[in-house]
């Protein structure tokens, strides 16, 4: 092969020769190189994560794995909420948890002691999980068939919008200290999500958050957004959204 | 910053396009960039300076072409542009609108040598 563009001429270190003919060079070329000229690609900058998110479609399809991405900013109640959650529907279906922060266990650390199967992903100074990331991530699941596993994405409400990690849907937590305008603000991931569950509804009294505004503003960017209401502090609200998740996962 | 992200991606695509069709240098590199696709256009340019350093790419110009942002009204069937995803329908105010165009995140062609 040639070394200078890979094309399927002769080798260079192989000499095509008759008897008395001087010796055929390798310098023909007959496709210039030295020349620009355009080439389509017309391939999707994320084609490799989504790639591998198709896969861990796949793998989770095959063993009947609800996977649920949950996203939001930091500080929105995710890992409590995933802590009531784990209690409340472990007796029924088998659950598995991958967490996702830039540093430390801590999140593992108190989803550990739930008793259920969790991964801790640190991504450094990434700002969001990606496809690979889950990949690896269930390797060290070894997840059962027809259980949910969730994944808390990185605190972040930008970033984790664009990346598909395979799962069936995301699902976005708002907390009603956040401003009621935040799906307006970062529709990305409110277009991008399935679910959006507002958060901390205990605290009402205290904040000037309109859940009605708030809904309205999402379903604004996402009219088949379904909402839930709830404290994951206090339990208000939760039945539904154990209910909603029994529902998706009929074991 | 998934911006540098990107950038490295467009840079691994466009490096592997360019090797597999005998070019050995990049001199730019075209990707469509929608108004709703969560990208920064600045923050991409950016991060591609830096991302195709050490690379076939390491002189290439990034073209940036903007996709403008289009939705459909599922109630009055009517198409408009839009560059947010939340304008309601202009004919009937309808809030149902599904976005049909303006999420492209796509390396269109390269330039090599």
């Amino acid at each position: 092969m040639c070394d200078t563009c890979g094309c399927g001429n002769p080798d260079e270190h192989a000499t095509i020769q008759k008897p008395n003919e001087p010796k055929h060079k390798h310098e023909h070329h007959a496709h210039q190189h030295n020349h620009s000229h355009k080439i389509d690609v017309q391939t999707d900058v994320l084609a490799e994560n989504n790639l591998l998110a198709e896969r861990n479609r796949g793998y989770f399809d095959g063993k009947e794995i609800i996977a649920l991405n949950l996203v939001s900013s930091p500080g929105s109640g995710k890992t409590t909420l995933l802590e009531k959650t784990i209690v409340a529907i472990k007796p029924n279906i088998d659950i598995a948890v991958i967490e996702g922060d830039q540093q430390t266990m801590r999140d593992a650390e108190r989803i550990d002691k739930t008793g259920v199967p969790v991964v801790q992903v640190n991504t450094g100074t990434g700002c969001h999980l990606d496809a690979h990331m889950i990949q690896h991530a269930i390797e060290e699941l070894d997840l059962k068939n027809q259980s949910i596993l969730f994944i808390e994405n990185v605190g972040n409400l930008v970033c984790p919008a664009l990346f598909d990690l395979g799962e069936a849907m995301k699902i976005v937590i708002i907390s009603v200290t956040e401003g009621e305008d935040k799906p307006q603000k970062y529709p990305h991931m409110f277009d991008a999500s399935d679910i959006c569950i507002i958060n901390k509804i205990d605290l009402l009294p205290y904040v000037d958050f309109d859940v009605e505004k708030c809904k309205q503003y999402a379903l604004e960017v996402n009219y088949q957004l379904k909402f839930f209401e709830l404290s994951a502090k206090t339990g208000d609200g939760l039945d539904a959204w154990i209910t909603w998740l029994k529902q998706q996962q009929k074991s | 910053m998934h911006e540098m992200t990107l950038a490295i991606n467009i840079v691994k695509i466009a490096c592997k396009t360019a090797n597999q069709n005998g070019a050995d240098k990049i001199n730019s590199i075209e990707v469509e960039v929608g108004k709703l696709a969560g990208v920064l256009e600045d923050s991409l340019a950016f991060c591609f300076e830096a991302a195709r350093n050490n690379s076939i790419a390491k002189d290439a110009q990034l073209k940036i072409l903007t996709i403008p942002g289009k939705a459909h009204c599922i109630a009055c069937d009517d198409s408009f542009d839009t560059d947010t995803f939340f304008t309601l329908c202009p004919e009937c105010d309808g809030i149902a609108i599904d976005i049909i165009q303006g999420k492209d995140l796509r390396i269109k062609s390269i330039n090599v040598d």
